[in-house]
C-alpha cells in the first residue's frame, strides 16, 4: 500500500467495562509463600492429610523449578513474597449455603457484571459457579443438576464430598511438576470448580463458571476438574474478569480435564480479564496451564476460547489424544491491543490410532499488542493414522502491533497426515472505505471486518456466549481506528 | 442535483483534476469518458470521499449540502453510492449481513430506526429476483471467490438495496465479458429513476450501447474538455482522443 495508514494507525484507549471494585469485607492473608502458607490455606479448607501433602510436594518441586522464560513476553521479575495467597470475603457462617446467606455486595458485582446469582434471571439452562478471589461463592441450579447425577460444585466442597473421585483423577493430566505456574497453582490452590459427568449422561444444561478477581495484590489461583465418564456430554463454559488496578496481580489457574471413552467435554472461554492501561500500567498476568486427556476411545475434547483480556497471557489449551479415534479441537481468538501481550497456542498430543485434530488460530492485534501463535503437532509412533489441520491467522490492526506464529511439528509415524495453512492480513484502508462507502460508521466497520475474522471460531461458540464474545470485541476495539 | 466547480484535486502533491466542472440534473445519466491518468477514477473517489486525495480548491455541492465536508458514511446518508472497480474482499463478512449494517447506518444518518430483520429480509430477496441473481448470493462472504462478473453484479444489487439519488459508476465494464455486461448494464437500467442520477465513468463506448446516457463528457488533463450527446462517444471510438487533446492544446 502506498497510501499513508493514517486512518488505522491512531489506535487509542479502550473501555473496561468490568473494571469495578467491590467494598467489601475481605479475609486476607498477609503476603508471601512459605510451608506455612500452604498449611494455613489448606487448614482455612478443612482439607484432608493426603491433599496437604499432595501440596507440600508440589511447593517443593516449585522451589526447585525456575520461571519459564521460552515465551514471547517481556516482564519485570516476580515477587512470589509480594503476593497474597489467600482472599476471602467474610462470611458470618462458614461458607454460604444458599443464596440468602451470600452477601449482597457480592451478588450487586455480579449483577453488575451481567450475571445474576438469582435462579430465575439466569439464562435458561446454565448453571452457574462463581469464584471470586479465593472461594467459591455459589453454585446455582445444584438439585436439578443432582437429579441427572451430575457433580457441579466448588472445588472446596468435591474435596469434602467426593474425595474419592477428586483422589483418583487430580493432578493425573497435569502433574504437580508439569511446569512451574502449574506446581505454584498445585501448592496454593485456593478454590475452583468440579464437575463429574455420571456414564450415559448428558449434562442437562451447560455449565458455567465465572472468576472475578476483587481484592488488592491477590493472586488467583483455582483448579477446574472436570471428568466425563463414559459415554457422556459436558458443555462448560468460563467467563473471567477483574477491577482495574494500577499493580500487575497474577492468575496462574491449572484445568483439568478427563475424558473416557465415547464421551465428550467442549470447553468455552471468554477471558476478559483487566488487559492495563495504554501504557501497559497494570493488567493481569494470566499464566495458565489447561490441559485435557482423551483416555477413552472415541472421546473427543473441543477447547474454544475467546481472549480479549490480561495484560500478558501464557496459555495452551491442550489434548491428550490416547484413546483410538479421540479427538482434539482447538479454536481461538486472542486479541491484543495498546500493550497486551499473548503467547497461545495449543498442543495436540496423538498417541492412539486414528486420533484427529483441528486447529484454528485468529489473532488480532492493535496498537502496540504483540500476539504469538505457539503450537505443537506431535504425532507419536503408535499414533497410526494421526491426521492434523492447522489454521493459523493473524489480522493486523495499525503498524506498531506483532504477529508471530511458532507452529512445531513432531512426526513419528510416517502414515501421519498433516496440513498447516497460515496467512497473516491487515484491514486496508480499502476494506474500511469500501464499507465506510455503503454508510457503515468507522468503528462498526472495524467490528465488521474484525467479526468476519474471528466467524469460524465464534460459530463454536454456544450462542449467548459468541454474542457476548462479538460485544467484548467491539468494545476492545473501541476507539481502535481513528 | 450534483454541481461540481472548479474541482482540483492532488495526489501527494501531483495535481490531478486542474479544475473541473459540471452539472449533473435528478434523472439523467451523464457518461465520463478520457484517456488513461485522465482522471477519471479520481473523480469517482473524491465524489466517494476516500482518503488520501487532496482538495485544494472548488466545490462539490450535492443537494445544497457541501459533500467534501462529509465523511464515506456520511456521504452514504445523504444518498451517495460508489460502485467500485475492483469490489473489496471482506472475508468472513456475509452479503446480506453488511447490507443490513448498511442500510442501518444510511437510516441512522436520516434519523430512522433500524429496519426489521424480516422485513429486510423479505427485501433483499425481492431484489435479488427482480436483477435475476441467486439467492445464495446473500449468504457469500462480500466479494470473497466472487467472479470479476459476479462482483459487478454484487455492486449493482447493492446499489439496488441502497437505493442510492446518485451511482456513480467506476469502470462497471472493465474486466467484463460482453454477457456480463449486457447483465450488469440490464441492471442499472432498471435502477433508473426520475429522482436518481448516474455518473458513469468508463474507458470505452461499448457500455454506453447498454447504458444509454443524457450526456457525454470527455475528461482529459484534470479538466472536461468536451461535452455532448451519446454521439459523442460514437466518434470518440472511431477516432480516438488525439483529436480532441490537439484541438485543445
Amino acid at each position: 500500500m502506498s497510501a499513508p495508514n493514517t486512518d488505522v494507525q491512531a489506535f487509542i484507549g479502550q473501555k473496561y467495562e468490568a473494571g469495578f471494585v467491590t467494598d467489601i469485607e475481605q479475609e486476607h492473608l498477609p503476603p508471601g509463600l512459605s510451608e506455612d502458607t500452604v498449611r494455613f490455606i489448606s487448614g482455612k479448607k478443612g482439607e484432608p492429610e493426603w491433599l496437604l501433602e499432595w501440596r507440600l510436594k508440589a511447593f517443593r518441586r516449585w522451589k526447585e523449578m525456575k520461571e519459564p522464560e521460552w515465551a514471547h513476553v517481556h516482564y519485570p521479575k516476580i515477587d512470589y513474597q509480594s503476593i497474597s495467597y489467600w482472599a476471602a470475603p467474610k462470611s458470618k457462617t462458614d461458607g454460604p449455603q444458599s443464596l440468602a446467606d451470600v452477601d449482597p455486595k457480592l451478588i450487586e458485582t455480579y449483577n453488575k457484571l451481567g450475571i445474576p446469582l438469582e435462579e430465575q434471571k439466569m439464562l435458561a439452562g446454565v448453571a452457574v459457579d462463581v469464584v471470586f478471589d479465593s472461594v467459591s461463592v455459589h453454585t446455582t441450579f445444584k438439585e436439578k443438576l443432582a437429579d441427572a447425577g451430575v457433580i457441579f460444585c466448588s472445588f472446596s466442597e468435591a474435596v469434602r464430598e467426593h474425595p474419592e473421585l477428586v483422589r483418583r483423577y487430580l493432578g493425573t493430566v497435569v502433574p504437580q511438576h508439569d511446569n512451574y505456574f502449574a506446581a505454584l497453582n498445585s501448592a496454593v490452590f485456593s478454590d475452583g470448580s468440579f464437575v463429574y459427568i455420571p456414564k450415559n449422561t448428558r449434562s442437562p444444561m451447560e455449565l458455567s463458571t465465572y472468576f472475578r478477581m476483587n481484592a488488592m495484590n491477590t493472586g488467583q489461583f483455582e483448579r477446574t476438574l472436570i471428568v466425563a465418564d463414559a459415554g457422556s456430554y459436558v458443555s462448560y463454559l468460563e467467563g473471567c474478569t477483574a477491577p482495574q488496578r494500577d499493580e500487575n496481580q497474577l492468575h496462574a489457574a491449572v484445568v483439568e480435564l478427563v475424558v473416557l471413552d465415547d464421551a465428550e467435554i467442549k470447553y468455552s472461554t471468554v477471558q476478559n480479564w483487566y488487559p492495563g492501561d495504554e501504557e501497559g500500567r497494570g493488567g493481569i498476568y494470566n499464566f495458565v496451564t489447561k490441559r485435557g486427556d482423551c483416555r477413552g476411545r472415541n472421546s473427543k475434547i473441543s477447547w474454544t476460547q475467546v481472549e480479549t483480556g490480561s495484560a500478558i497471557t501464557w496459555k495452551y489449551p491442550s489434548c491428550v489424544l490416547k484413546g483410538e479415534n479421540s479427538v482434539g479441537e482447538f479454536y481461538s481468538v486472542a486479541l491484543t491491543h495498546n500493550r497486551q501481550q499473548a503467547d497461545t497456542g495449543t498442543k495436540m498430543i496423538h498417541l492412539g490410532r486414528n486420533t484427529r485434530s483441528t486447529i484454528v488460530s485468529k489473532g488480532i492485534s492493535a496498537g502496540r499488542g504483540q500476539n504469538a501463535y505457539r503450537g505443537l503437532v506431535r504425532i507419536a509412533k503408535s499414533a497410526e493414522g494421526a491426521r492434523n489441520y492447522t489454521q493459523c491467522d493473524s489480522l493486523l490492526i495499525g503498524d506498531q502491533c506483532g504477529a508471530h506464529t511458532f507452529p512445531y511439528v513432531e512426526v513419528k509415524n510416517s502414515s501421519a497426515k498433516l496440513e498447516h495453512e497460515a496467512s497473516t492480513s491487515k484491514i486496508s484502508e480499502d476494506q474500511l472505505f469500501y464499507l465506510r462507502s455503503r454508510g457503515i460508521g468507522q468503528e462498526d466497520a472495524v467490528n465488521l471486518i474484525v467479526n468476519g475474522f474471528c466467524r469460524q471460531v465464534f460459530k463454536e461458540l454456544p450462542m449467548e456466549f459468541a454474542v457476548e464474545a462479538q460485544k467484548l470485541l467491539s468494545v476492545s476495539l473501541e476507539g481502535a481506528v481513528g | 442535483m450534483l454541481t461540481i466547480e472548479n474541482l482540483q484535486v492532488e495526489v501527494d502533491g501531483k495535481p490531478i483534476l486542474r479544475g473541473l466542472n459540471l452539472e449533473l440534473p435528478a434523472g439523467q445519466v451523464h457518461a465520463i469518458m478520457g484517456p488513461n491518468g485522465s482522471g477519471k477514477s479520481t473523480l469517482a473517489h473524491v465524489l466517494a470521499g476516500k482518503p488520501g486525495y487532496t482538495v485544494t480548491g472548488g466545490s462539490v455541492t450535492f443537494n445544497g449540502r457541501d459533500l467534501l465536508a462529509l465523511s464515506p458514511e456520511e456521504r452514504a446518508g445523504e444518498g451517495v453510492f460508489l460502485a467500485f472497480q475492483y469490489p473489496v474482499e471482506i472475508p468472513g463478512v456475509n452479503n446480506v449481513y453488511m447490507l443490513k449494517a448498511a442500510l442501518n447506518g444510511i437510516r441512522k444518518h436520516r434519523g430512522l430506526g433500524e429496519i426489521n430483520a424480516v422485513e429486510f429480509l423479505a427485501m433483499v430477496k425481492a431484489k435479488t429476483a427482480s436483477l435475476g441473481l441467486k439467492e445464495s448470493l446473500l449468504n457469500r462472504p462480500v466479494n470473497q471467490g466472487f467472479s470479476g462478473g459476479e462482483k459487478k453484479r454484487n455492486e449493482v444489487f447493492q446499489m439496488s438495496v441502497l437505493e442510492p439519488t446518485l451511482a456513480v459508476l467506476d469502470e462497471t465494464d472493465s474486466g467484463l465479458d460482453i454477457d456480463a455486461l449486457r447483465i450488469v448494464a440490464e441492471g442499472v437500467n432498471q435502477l433508473r429513476d426520475p429522482k436518481r442520477s448516474f455518473l458513469v465513468v468508463t474507458h470505452y463506448q461499448r457500455l454506453l450501447d447498454y447504458i444509454v446516457p443524457d450526456v457525454v463528457h470527455v475528461l482529459a488533463q484534470g479538466q472536461i474538455i468536451k461535452s455532448g450527446t451519446r454521439e459523442l462517444a460514437l466518434e470518440l471510438e472511431a477516432r480516438g482522443y488525439d483529436w480532441l487533446l490537439q484541438a485543445v492544446a
